[in-house]
């Protein structure tokens, strides 16, 4: 067939919605058009997930002449069957920006200039041997991402924690998932969710906890209408601060006064409980009860200690605890009328309907957020609505691998690929795997990601190599650690792919191969690992993430744990990796099934993969009848007895707002990436403030006027948006931080969960005056 | 030359009238699922600017419940480091 190009791409894009089509309503016809042939092989279509969001969507990328022309949805993979958001059909041209980092970079006279990569990577390792040498191993450091790819971390972590031996290994995803963790931990003793997004094509009602899904998870939030659209009876509630594009497509939009989710969740078990509502079979089996500590803290202060201590209680002391937390008197607190809190109840309380909660940043970044986390799954546990199809608590993630790369490979101070540092076994068992010496292992975490970037405003940490993550626009109370960064005597290596405000503070910038120009594996939210191999060639001088670790480890001496050649370094990586999970709960996919699927799910056991977790019809690990709640020692999922407690930092006289930060649908995190694609910078080119009419008229301000935001530690200038696509209540603003001209982040607060030391970004006190 | 193509989900009953309403629009070809309710809509306008003018009346059209994109290119050069 002889077209034209134009006529070519048309086809392509008319086939990919017929495909689509296809697989969202089997047998669909589309008459003449399905018979067109694109068989001419101008373009080759290749697998890959995603680049951004935690969603995970397989995508089809067309490649010719060595360049990404096209994307579709690959309806191969069951997260997307075919669908994407904006942001995932225009992730290729994040490949073509013009001010790309290609060369390396070395700060020379105060400026940044070209070096040869060779000379950049003998630098790195020369100033991290000096730094050890002058001040021990705690003085060097790494920080790096649910953006980098798994045998990145892998090897990030088997050079600090193995062969130098500190445990100074951080990543972003402390600042979006550590309360999801200590979340899962606490209430069932291992990490991530026990279902899956099948779950979505059963459930009748979805409550979203603090979750703007349709624009952070869009395909899944889509996935969520089109089930209400075809099934009818389906019913989508938005629990939030703010109203949001979910509002507005949801049945029904409750509101809550920030923090107090706490309150509003105790009140639905209490009311459960009131109703007669409590499974009892499944609570008698599989549930047990216990308390921890209160009033907890809020880590603003440098050093801040925390350890809980969990107390076996009864189902009778759980009651007696509820009685605070009647409808009436959470109504006081919460803003949310008792009508409305027993309406959420009598969804999750009702028997015949299956009910799928869905949370992400709300509930994480949140200065109780493994509380927030622990009151979800206790509502889920009352009513025994988990681990089935269409019944699950589901903790979504932001980035593409902070559940790959951070939670798995465990890429935080405290964690090792399998277990924790402080648990000898896990120790022995890192050490013959990596090769080294189990006295290299230090059993003591060191810093979680706040305390590291404090410590190297102390001086604690003298070196810091950060990868794929932009930390000075990230950081909350941004104005400190971006001084203590630039202090003198600091060393700080960046591994990027454009300028960023990171970059700018860089000693030493190394340019980075990008996504599909180089193989590599991310993990999703619902335990599935996406394999991707190099698409595209990398341009100039730029290096994968994973190979640039293990240049500057030889040079540190430690070629013999570093063996790998370069074309096979990312299979010997992850052969080398999945023996660290090497059991029925959690193991991989080997490499060659990876590489044919569009993702598996673990534990994939016997080559099957695991949809739902703890419930032996599904999960080859679980036990006996009913259900086995294996990560605990009782085998049983754990109710928490946790409190409301009142945030960090709350309005007063002086800062009469709440400022709550976020995401918009097409950008991603800070904006290096999305700001450089035109449609999408151009769809939100810079970034504002929302601001609630009334609270605008009262102070004078008029769409777009300039509004100055202050805190106690900071202020930023930006146009004023007004019943714009987010509307927040009166007395909040909310603010997005993908713009590096409006940095938010100098007005937020390093107040963090004491349990996950994950920051919370929803919460504190501002001043907002007209600019 | 941006291309895009959508399912687009009619509104109850208006499949017809969204069709109609497609195939009234510049740049827009439309193909009907002979069996759902559902509609495949291509678009390719000429630049950014033409898009963005189509993507206006979509919003507009009353028939149109929803667009889910299933493909997307454009042959824009990205541009550098967006400041003021
Ligand atoms: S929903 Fe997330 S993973 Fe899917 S295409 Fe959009 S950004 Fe990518």
């Amino acid at each position: 067939m002889d077209i034209s190009r134009r006529e070519f791409i048309k086809l392509v894009a008319a086939q990919s919605a017929a495909a689509t089509a296809g697989v969202l309503f089997p047998g669909i016809s589309f008459g003449a058009w399905e018979k067109l042939d694109l068989s001419s092989g101008r373009i080759k279509w290749k697998k890959t997930p995603c680049r951004f969001c935690g969603t995970g969507c397989g995508l089809l990328v067309g490649v010719a002449g060595g360049r990404a022309v096209a994307v579709k949805g690959d309806p191969n993979c069951s997260v997307n069957k075919g669908l994407c958001c904006v942001k995932g059909y225009h992730s290729i041209q994040v490949l073509y920006g013009k001010d790309r980092v290609t060369e390396a970079l070395v700060r020379k006279n105060d400026k940044l200039v070209e070096v040869p990569l060779k000379e950049a990577l003998d630098l790195v390792a020369a100033k991290m041997k000096e730094t050890i040498k002058d001040h021990g191993k705690d003085a060097v450091a790494i920080y790096g991402s649910g953006q980098w790819s798994i045998p990145d971390g892998y090897v990030a972590s088997k050079l600090f924690k193995g062969c130098i031996g500190t445990n100074n290994v951080e990543a972003n995803a402390r600042l979006c998932m550590a309360s999801a963790v200590t979340g899962f931990l606490t209430s069932f003793g291992l990490d991530e969710p026990m279902g899956c997004y099948d779950d979505i094509d059963h459930a009748d009602v979805f409550i979203t906890w603090g979750n703007n899904m349709a624009e952070m998870h869009p395909v899944l939030f889509s996935r969520m209408l089109a089930n209400r659209k075809s099934k009818g009876h389906i019913k989508i509630i938005d629990f939030a601060t703010r109203t949001t594009r979910s509002s507005q497509a949801s049945d029904k939009s409750i509101l809550f006064r920030p923090q107090t989710d706490l309150a509003v969740a105790n009140a639905i078990c209490y009311e459960i409980i009131h109703n007669k509502w409590v499974n009892w079979d499944f609570v008698n089996k599989h549930v047990s009860f216990h308390k921890g500590k209160t009033n907890i803290g809020y880590g603003i202060e440098d050093h801040f200690k925390f350890k809980d201590k969990a107390e076996t209680v009864d189902f009778e002391q759980f009651k007696a605890f509820l009685k605070d937390y009647t409808p009436e008197k959470v109504e006081k607190i919460s803003g949310v009328s008792a009508q409305d809190i027993k309406y959420l109840a009598a969804l999750y309380g009702n028997p015949d309907k299956k009910v799928t909660s869905f949370w992400c940043m709300g509930p994480n970044q949140h200065t109780r957020g493994t509380w927030i986390n622990n009151l979800i799954y206790n509502i889920h546990l009352l009513v025994g609505k988990i681990s089935t199809p269409g019944n699950s608590p589901f903790s979504l993630t932001g980035q593409p691998s902070a559940c790959g790369t951070v939670r798995e490979v465990g890429t935080l101070t405290h964690k090792l690929p399998h277990g924790v540092v402080m648990k000898e076994k896990a120790r022995q068992l890192a050490a013959k795997i990596w090769n080294v010496p189990v006295t290299n292992i230090d059993p003591k975490p060191t810093y979680h990601t706040v305390e590291m970037f404090r410590a190297l405003d102390r001086g604690d940490i003298r070196l810091m190599w950060i990868q794929a993550t932009n930390p000075m626009v990230t950081m909350p109370n941004l104005n400190r650690y971006r001084d203590g960064a630039q202090k003198e005597d600091r060393f700080v290596v960046v591994s990027e792919i454009y300028p960023t405000p990171t970059y700018d503070i860089a000693d030493v910038v190394l340019p980075s191969a990008l996504w599909i120009e180089r193989e590599g594996f991310f993990g999703n939210s619902e335990r599935r690992t996406q394999h991707n191999e190099q698409l595209t060639p990398t341009p100039g001088n730029t290096m994968c993430n994973s190979w640039q670790l293990i240049e500057v480890a030889r040079r540190l001496g430690y070629e013999k744990q570093f063996p790998w050649g370069r074309e096979t370094h990312i299979e010997d990586i992850w052969n080398e990796y999945i023996q660290f999970h090497d059991n029925p709960k959690h193991r991989m996919a080997p490499y060659k099934v990876l590489q044919a699927r569009s993702g598996v799910q673990w534990p994939f056991v016997n080559g099957m993969e695991t949809k739902w977790r703890f419930n032996p019809k599904y999960d080859p690990a679980a036990k006996g009848e009913g259900f086995d709640f294996y990560g605990k020692p009782d085998h049983r999922a754990w109710i928490w007895l946790r409190p409301y407690e009142p945030a960090a930092e709350s309005p007063d006289s002086e800062y009469p707002f709440w400022l709550n930060t976020g995401r918009v649908l097409e950008h991603w995190h800070s904006g290096s990436m999305t700001r450089r694609i035109p449609i999408l910078h151009r769809a939100v080119p810079s970034s504002y403030v929302e601001i609630n009419a009334d609270d605008a008229a009262r102070l004078g301000i008029v769409n777009g006027s300039k509004v100055k935001i202050s805190s106690r530690r900071g202020s930023v200038k930006m146009p004023a948006s007004i019943n714009g696509r987010g509307i927040p209540p009166k007395g909040m603003v909310f603010v997005p931080f993908f713009d590096e001209k409006h940095l938010i982040n100098e007005v937020t607060l390093d107040a963090f969960c004491p349990i996950s030391k994950q920051p919370d970004y929803k919460k504190c006190a501002v001043k907002v005056e007209r600019g | 030359m941006p291309f895009f193509s959508y399912l687009a989900y009619p509104k109850p009953g208006a499949k017809q009238a969204l069709l109609n309403d497609l195939t009234t629009l510049d740049h827009c070809e439309v193909m009907v699922a002979e069996n759902e309710e559902i509609l495949i809509l291509v678009t390719d306008t000429a630049d950014e600017k033409k898009e963005k003018e189509l993507q206006k009346k979509l919003n507009k059209l009353k028939s149109l419940q929803s667009l889910g994109m299933t493909f997307g290119h454009t042959d824009e050069q990205t541009k550098d480091r967006q400041k003021e």
